[in-house]
């Protein structure tokens, strides 16, 4: 109103207008409406050019002016800059707003579809949507493959689930956030990773050793927050079909809708069904089970970049369902009895978290956030005799306070954090409820030179009722010794509670006996796990023959002060004990990525993994775990025409070195394993057809050369007999797999 | 509780026009322009302004070659910003032509590609910055 006003009074006195080669104008500070007051240093220039001017203090400015110039740019310190078509010489009023930009992690919209980041103390990859897209995949756990620092492996050969590893440690050993709220852990941790559909992921952030205190002192070998996609930027509409020859059938919509100016929603839908039954190499057992989730989402944004507020709504609920084991199962006769030995796995998830953040308008460096996470997470599952129940509650809550110390080359976070978790457990007819909570405060510094070197240091405390009170230190130090070159350490110190049946549930598929040295420990009498993990690593960019490429060379070491062995080195049982003596896993990866020619990428890693533990029966390396591995990628894109139609062609190599197998001398012959697995080769190849910027289809196939397992379990012929074991699986078991799907959108 | 909060604003009014005559914000907000024409530039600039003592927060636009620094005016003043610029070689343009120059001999030690002074890597940059809009 008050600019309406003020507009018409400027039509009464034209005079004002007197140098015809100048343009004059106030800008105001919206935040301020009441008194009209001018911003004194705000900068206008025109567009293109360097002609500009900065208000005096009243708010006022005169600017030279051309016929030629259309456009005023307007920007301040701390405001958004706002662009204004200028028709005439009338003296312009405008009102600046300030910038509202919350986001804790800001999503670089790099042209590639990865990105190693120069400037990030810690070793961080980002992987964005587009590189998603060459893995056409369907969740979160098959979202790593085109990745090298991440491993997907094959976990069991029932369920199918895809377990991946990071430094050659299993993902127990990783904090996984989603939005920066810890969410892949507990009950959830074998099956979580599955629980989010790839359309859903915005973006990656890969964090290598040890990570920010801020996120909790969990994390032991590296940290994957996934970003989800968000009312604001999302397209209108979205749809992903896809169907796989293995009988596997997805599909996602996505709907986006503006409600008002300052609140968004999002309705995301995903469902995924497998009815067929396969069993491709005989044994009598389902190659890959039955399956059925529904999952949906509903995010509510609201943002008010004039008062500095933004905010996350999220509630979500996922109805997973799995059958799996001899083909002849009917869990409505057979289950609880020898007809036939099957499993089901029927989990039921219900989450709901929100975030609340705060700019200080005034101050740009400043910021407050609060985050607050509840879920509900219950899984009743058996397998053939064997039951396994859980029902974990849990709570997540946490405040941060960002500021500086002096000037924005010192800055900080800090905050206190709260976390409540409840395990109902069942076992069989063992009971082993319990409930965790901890109380923690944070503290880490980032300093940066600007130049050369920079810093975060971080500490926190938490006293916890099972784990007692400690603190955890993390450190990463970042310098650029010459041009292109960055060279980066880390050190830092984790701590767990091994929740050793959600994590090795594939041991209740086999006939083994489950042994756990109690030594008194708060959790399944057994004592925390703790870790330090060191690394280096050093990025080097380069023109090679006039085109761009990189190298990075890193080494990482996890130490375990203690560790809750997982033993499986007796063919007749799974054996749970405190670490006594070393465990160590050191991980050494070479990778480059270059250009061999214009939108032809190559991307190829070497990695070694040398982790070895002391078990009881002597110091081994761990099992199932190749020592060696080649990774390659290529991807080709054709130059997009106008309408945005292209093919994009994306190939994966990977070579996985002879891994070594669990004991199983003690088993009749015919159920005995090599001692080591041959290794083997795996590719992976997808095309897209873009058709325009609405409409997609791809075509793909993983496991192209048809590569299998040949006996995946032990004594199939005999499932309740003393041998029977799923849970020595090495490679895939699941022969060539090829699939189709088409995504459209409406922006 | 409005009352509380009026009462206590008073005080703190108060206490803070006794205690400073002239008042020195600690968050001041000041701009002016300085010449340059690239990222390399905007490093320079930005960190010479924020290694003056007192500025806690800098930022300078590539395009219209404002630079927008908080200053805690207890510590520093506008022309202590200035000078630290200038040492660095970038000029500080007060009016339409009225500069601060910079010493020749800190414009020579500013990078190659950062001569703001010669027209032809002018254009050489806007070339760029026109291809950069393009996609």
């Amino acid at each position: 109103m008050k600019k309406h006003i003020l507009s018409s009074i400027l039509l009464f006195i034209p005079f004002i207008i007197f140098a015809q080669t100048n343009l004059k104008g106030m800008i105001m500070d919206k935040n301020n409406p009441e008194n009209n007051l001018g911003v004194s240093g705000a900068s206008v220039h025109w567009l293109d050019t360097n002609v500009g001017a900065v208000t005096n203090e009243k708010g006022w400015f005169t600017i030279p002016y051309k016929t030629e110039y259309k456009k005023l740019v307007v920007s301040y310190i701390g405001y958004k800059t706002d662009t204004i078509t200028i028709k005439n010489l009338k003296p312009i009023h405008h009102f600046i707003t300030p910038e509202g930009d919350l986001e804790e992690i800001t999503i670089k919209s790099k042209k590639s579809a990865t990105f190693k980041s120069f400037l990030t103390t810690a070793n961080v990859f980002t992987v964005n949507a587009e590189e998603l897209l060459k893995a056409a995949c369907c969740n979160l756990a098959e979202s790593f493959e085109t990745n090298p620092s991440i491993d997907v492996s094959f976990s069991d050969a029932l369920t199918g689930t895809k377990q991946i590893q990071m430094l050659g440690l299993t993902s127990p050993y990783l904090l996984i956030t989603q939005e920066n709220i810890p969410s892949v852990r507990g009950a959830s941790q074998a099956f979580g990773l599955t629980f989010t559909p790839g359309t859903w992921v915005e973006s990656i952030q890969i964090t290598k050793g040890a990570g920010s205190v801020v996120n909790g002192y969990e994390s032991i070998s590296g940290q994957i927050n996934a970003e989800l996609v968000k009312p604001g930027s999302d397209a209108k509409f979205f749809l992903n079909a896809y169907s796989s020859i293995n009988g596997r059938l997805e599909l996602n919509t996505h709907f986006n809708q503006k409600v008002t100016d300052k609140w968004q929603t999002g309705l995301y839908v995903h469902g995924n069904y497998r009815g067929e039954k396969f069993d491709k190499n005989g044994d009598n057992f389902l190659d890959a089970p039955l399956s059925n989730q529904i999952n949906v989402m509903n995010r509510w944004q609201y943002t008010d970049a004039e008062k500095g507020w933004v905010s996350f709504i999220n509630v979500r609920y996922l109805n997973d369902e799995k059958q799996t084991g001899e083909i002849n199962f009917n869990p409505e006769t057979d289950k609880g009895t020898t007809n036939a030995w099957g499993s089901e796995i029927d989990t039921k998830r219900f989450e709901t978290s929100a975030k609340l953040g705060y700019v200080f308008p005034e101050l740009p460096f400043q910021s407050i956030g609060f985050q607050l996470a509840y879920s509900n997470h219950q899984q009743d599952s058996y397998f053939g005799l064997n039951g396994y129940d859980i029902t974990h509650e849990s709570v997540y809550s946490n405040i941060i306070f960002n500021s500086i110390i002096g000037d924005t080359r010192n800055k900080f976070k800090t905050g206190i954090s709260y976390t409540y978790d409840n395990y109902d457990e069942l076992v069989n007819t063992n009971d082993y409820s319990r409930v965790e909570n901890s109380v923690g405060a944070f503290f880490e510094y980032a300093f940066d030179n600007l130049e050369n070197f920079s810093l975060t240091a971080g500490l926190r405390i938490d006293t916890h009722n099972l784990l007692g009170t400690f603190v955890t230190p993390r450190l990463h130090l970042r310098y650029v010794p010459w041009e292109k070159g960055v060279f980066r350490a880390s050190v830092g110190r984790g701590k767990r509670s091994a929740n050793i049946f959600a994590e090795n549930q594939q041991l209740f598929a086999s006939s083994r006996q489950i042994n756990i040295d109690n030594v008194g420990g708060n959790i399944y009498g057994l004592n925390p796990e703790i870790a330090w993990n060191y690394g280096v690593s050093y990025l080097q960019k380069f023109n090679f023959l006039e085109k761009k490429g990189d190298i990075t060379f890193d080494f990482y070491r996890t130490d375990f002060s203690n560790q809750v062995v997982v033993d499986w080195e007796d063919p007749q049982a799974v054996s749970f004990y405190d670490l006594d003596g070393k465990s160590v896993a050191n991980s050494f990866q070479v990778e480059v990525n270059y250009e061999l020619a214009e939108r032809f990428n190559l991307r190829t890693a070497y990695k070694y993994f040398d982790v070895s533990t002391d078990f009881k029966s002597g110091n081994l390396q761990k099992p199932i775990q190749p020592k060696n591995r080649f990774f390659a990628n290529l991807s080709f894109d054709t130059e997009a025409k106008e309408n945005g139609s292209q093919w994009k062609f994306d190939v994966t190599f990977n070579n996985i070195g002879k891994q070594r197998l669990p004991n199983t001398a003690s088993n009749p012959t015919q159920y005995q394993l090599q001692a080591f697995s041959d290794s083997y080769q795996l590719l992976n190849s997808q095309i897209t057809k873009v058709f325009s910027d609405k409409f997609e289809m791809y075509a793909g196939a993983e496991n192209l050369t048809n590569v299998q397992q040949k006996n995946p379990i032990l004594a199939s012929d005999n499932p309740f007999g003393s041998n029977f074991d799923t849970t020595i699986v090495y490679s895939p078991i699941f022969g060539r797999a090829v699939y189709a799907g088409l995504r459209f959108k409406i922006q | 509780m409005k009352k509380i909060i009026f009462v206590f604003s008073l005080f703190l009014i108060g206490f803070s026009t006794q205690s400073q005559e002239v008042k020195k914000n600690k968050n001041a907000r000041v701009s002016f322009e300085v010449d340059g024409i690239c990222g390399m530039c905007k490093k320079r600039i930005e960190t010479a302004a924020l290694k003056t003592k007192g500025v806690k927060f800098a930022i300078w636009s590539v395009e219209t070659h404002q630079l927008s620094v908080i200053m805690d005016e207890r510590k520093t003043d506008v022309s202590k910003i200035q000078k630290k610029i200038l040492e660095v070689g970038h000029d500080v343009v007060l009016e339409k032509d009225k500069k601060l120059i910079a010493t020749t001999e800190a414009y020579n030690s500013v990078h190659p590609c950062c001569k703001y002074r010669d027209e032809e890597i002018i254009l050489d940059h806007q070339g760029e910055l026109k291809k950069v809009k393009k996609n």
